[in-house]
């Protein structure tokens, strides 16, 4: 056909081998000094490895055991009630929250001297001063666990919620209660089997997320050792790289141990599997449990919801608080000076890390959006979809490493282009996994109808298909810069040092003690995102507040 | 020759003919397909506008004045299409609709004379700022007509475009569509023996057989 066909039909490789290549170099860059420096040999050495493995595979599997639980609990027994669309529309803004940010507004709260002892004291504690208790770095890795399950709670929650129609799940429940079952026993045999086979890849990406995960470590995890991907990180973060092999192997360590979880993971479902049909075939209705099963589910989404939302009010507080002493429950006053004082170099630093974002999201949306109409031009669904998984599963620290060398060699390493460029690979799985779904459902009719007026596919896509997709793409884009403004590890290793993002400054930050300055910077870290949200939901009601259809449509799910 | 010359069209799938088709429609005249849903009816409108899916095959010759068509891309075929829905552009105001389906050319002003008058002409005057989801179901197939038309097909399929209005509606909307393409060769796909006999053509079942009403 016409010539703009050609480069379109191009979109997809761009696509897989924007994402393929990247990770493949990466692996090949960590590998290699971990095979020819002596790296395992010191690794072995280290007298810290078995704990930082189990740190790792303890906070990663019961982080992600406790978040998926919680999330069947809630659909399972709140489904359709009034708190709990309560408590969707208090989650899903929290999505976009920064771990980083909701890991220091955690710590805030939990700390010897945070929110929830200052409440506390001295009335019911007798404290004066802060006790010498170790909650926050605990070497149990148990704040880390709570952090890593109040943020993985509204991803899981979410994505169930996304693909929960497709299971049939209202008819099953009715069926089920028909039958006279209990809603939690109902649920459990009748619906998550079909559920959980939907989830499994998230569940994946949070398991190996909660294993290799560093910014919410450094702040909540234990330090002596850290958990493994942390010290990795440190032994990257030498300008000369003098410990590459050991750090290369800790991260083929590292990403061995991922593969190992997700083997036991895997021969767990196994072992779980016969339970549901052994259950059914008992008949027993469980209606007992459905009292205190839903106590259970309100109660965890409740401390999870309120946990998240003090921890970021307490950050806000923070960065206005004039003089706050110890038992005091809020601040003796409040003041700008803080931000004040931040202003200039919190400016540059929101500044560099909305540039990235832009970028990388841009990128990531022009990518996908090629890709996705060069699908509609060919006709035949294409299927990237194991592809477009493999950043989210694939730990970070197993080829940023890599990467940081080859960019190293490559003269790339410190540009706030290249750390851009490394938040795409990130960034795009997001993107796609956001704005494919609407894409693919846009009615073909018309675009027919409009190719029957003599218009061309050019013509159809722009005039068209973009407007009328322009929530959904601004959503997208929104998601897009969420994820990019929370990355640390690639902003850390790929930056050298010289780009500095507000989460690079933060996680910076969190091991000192000037929790003004924290609480300025998380704010805006978690300001950036929301910020993005806001312009997506208000955008399109501007443009189309006089085109009802589309408006009904936004509405609608 | 003018009109719709259709010469032994057959539509396969996996080897199983869905539809077949030889005709000539000349200008002004109506050919009604009909038969129950699923019989093929709306795989025959899809490719004469080109727009079958890769599981189909077709063979056959089409041509519309002359014009070898089957070769071509649907919008190169110059052939209008309706749908029972009236698949109206919602992010376009009636008359931005329309405009998009005018054939490129001439100052915006005679373009907006020539949106203005098509207006008139199907009793909506004035509606032109107004957003196509505040219309009624009648005024909605109105525009959508107007639309395929303003594109100067040289032939137009109609695919059910009368099954989502009510019985007072249908013979109205019926009336405008064959009077406003009364130049043009037409072919309605219906499953209501009401609206090929509203039609006054030819009657044939998805496999080109003629059928009595």
């Amino acid at each position: 056909m016409s010539l703009t066909v050609r480069p379109l039909a191009l979109a997809p490789w761009a696509l897989g081998l924007g994402l393929a290549l990247p990770i493949a170099a990466g692996l090949a860059g960590t590998l290699a000094p971990a095979l020819t420096g002596g790296g395992f040999q010191s690794l072995v050495d280290w007298p810290g490895l078995p704990r930082a493995m189990a740190l790792s595979l303890g906070t990663g599997l019961v982080s992600t055991i406790l978040s998926l639980a919680i999330t069947a609990l809630l659909i399972g027994c709140l489904h359709d009630t009034r708190g709990f669309s309560m408590l969707r529309r208090a989650l899903s803004p929290l999505l976009s929250l920064p771990h980083a940010a909701a890991a220091l507004g955690l710590a805030f709260l939990i700390a010897p001297s945070g929110w929830i002892a200052r409440a506390l004291s001295p009335w019911a504690t007798g404290w004066t001063d802060p006790p010498d208790l170790l909650i926050l770095n605990d070497p149990m890795g148990l704040a880390l666990t709570a952090g890593l399950v109040t943020k993985e709670v509204p991803f899981l929650l979410l994505i169930a919620l996304s693909v929960l129609p497709q299971t049939d799940a209202p008819r099953r429940a009715e069926i089920a209660a028909g039958l006279g079952y209990g809603r939690a026993m109902g649920f459990a045999l009748a619906t998550f089997p079909a559920l959980y086979r939907s989830l499994r890849l998230p569940v994946f990406a949070v398991l190996a997320y909660g294993m290799t995960n560093v910014d919410m470590a450094l702040i909540l995890g234990p330090s002596l050792p850290p958990p493994l991907a942390v010290q990795v990180a440190d032994w990257m973060a030498d300008p000369r790289l003098a410990r590459l092999p050991t750090a290369a192997a800790g991260a083929v360590v590292q990403l061995a141990l991922v593969v190992a979880a997700i083997a036991l993971w895997l021969g767990a479902e196994r072992l779980a599997a016969p339970l549901v049909p052994g259950l059914a075939l008992r008949g027993w209705r469980g209606r007992v449990l459905d009292a205190p099963m839903a106590a259970l589910a309100r109660a965890s989404g409740l401390t999870i919801a309120l946990g998240l939302g003090a921890g970021m009010a307490g950050l806000t507080l923070w960065s206005f608080a004039g003089l706050w002493p110890f038992p005091a429950a809020l601040p003796d006053s409040l003041t700008l000076k803080t931000w004040a004082k931040a202003a200039p170099d919190l400016t540059a630093t929101s500044l560099t890390t909305l540039a990235i974002a832009l970028a990388a999201s841009l990128a990531a949306l022009a990518l996908t959006l090629a890709t996705l109409e060069a699908e509609t031009r060919r006709g035949r669904p294409l299927r990237l979809e194991g592809l477009i998984y493999l950043p989210l599963i694939l730990p970070q620290i197993a080829f940023l490493p890599g990467l940081q060398v080859l960019a190293l060699v490559l003269g790339a390493k410190g540009s706030a282009a290249t750390v851009a460029a490394a938040h795409l690979v990130f960034v795009l799985p997001y993107v796609w996994l956001s704005l494919a779904p609407a894409f693919r459902a846009w009615d073909d009719r018309i675009g027919l109808t409009a190719a029957a007026m003599g218009a061309s596919p050019g013509r159809i896509f722009w005039r068209l298909r973009l407007p009328m997709l322009l929530a959904p793409l601004l959503t997208a884009l929104a998601v897009g810069i969420a994820v990019s403004v929370g990355q640390y590890l690639p902003s850390l290793m790929l930056g050298g040092g010289r780009v500095e993002t507000l989460t690079t400054e933060a996680v910076a930050l969190a091991s000192g003690g000037n929790r003004r300055l924290i609480g300025a910077v998380a704010l805006m870290q978690m300001a950036l995102p929301a910020l993005g949200f806001g312009l997506a939901v208000a955008l399109p009601r501007l443009a189309f507040a006089n085109r009802r259809a589309l408006l009904a449509e936004r509405r609608a799910p | 020759m003018s009109g719709l010359q259709i010469d032994a069209l057959q539509i396969d799938r996996a080897g199983i003919a869905m539809a077949r088709l030889t005709a000539h429609i000349p200008r002004g005249q109506v050919l009604s397909v009909m038969g129950p849903s699923g019989s093929g009816k709306s795989t025959l409108l899809a490719a004469l506008i080109g727009a079958l899916p890769p599981e189909f095959t077709v063979t056959g010759r089409v041509s519309l004045n002359g014009r070898a068509v089957m070769g071509l891309a649907t919008q190169d075929r110059r052939i209008g299409l309706l749908y029972q829905d009236d698949v109206l552009f919602p992010h376009l105001s009636v008359a931005q609709n329309l405009g998009f389906g005018l054939r490129a050319g001439g100052s915006k002003a005679e373009r907006m004379a020539r949106i203005d008058s098509m207006l008139a002409r199907i009793g909506l005057a004035g509606y032109g700022p107004r957003d196509p989801a505040t219309l009624s179901g009648g005024q909605r197939a109105r525009v959508a007509l107007a639309r395929t038309l303003l594109a100067e097909p040289e032939a137009l399929l109609l695919d059910e475009p009368f099954a989502r209005l009510d019985q007072a509606l249908r013979a109205q909307i019926r009336e405008l569509v064959f009077a406003l393409a009364k130049d043009l060769p037409v072919i309605l796909v219906t499953h209501d023996p009401e609206d090929a006999r509203a039609a006054g053509g030819p009657v044939v079942d998805p496999m080109g057989s003629p059928l009595a009403l």
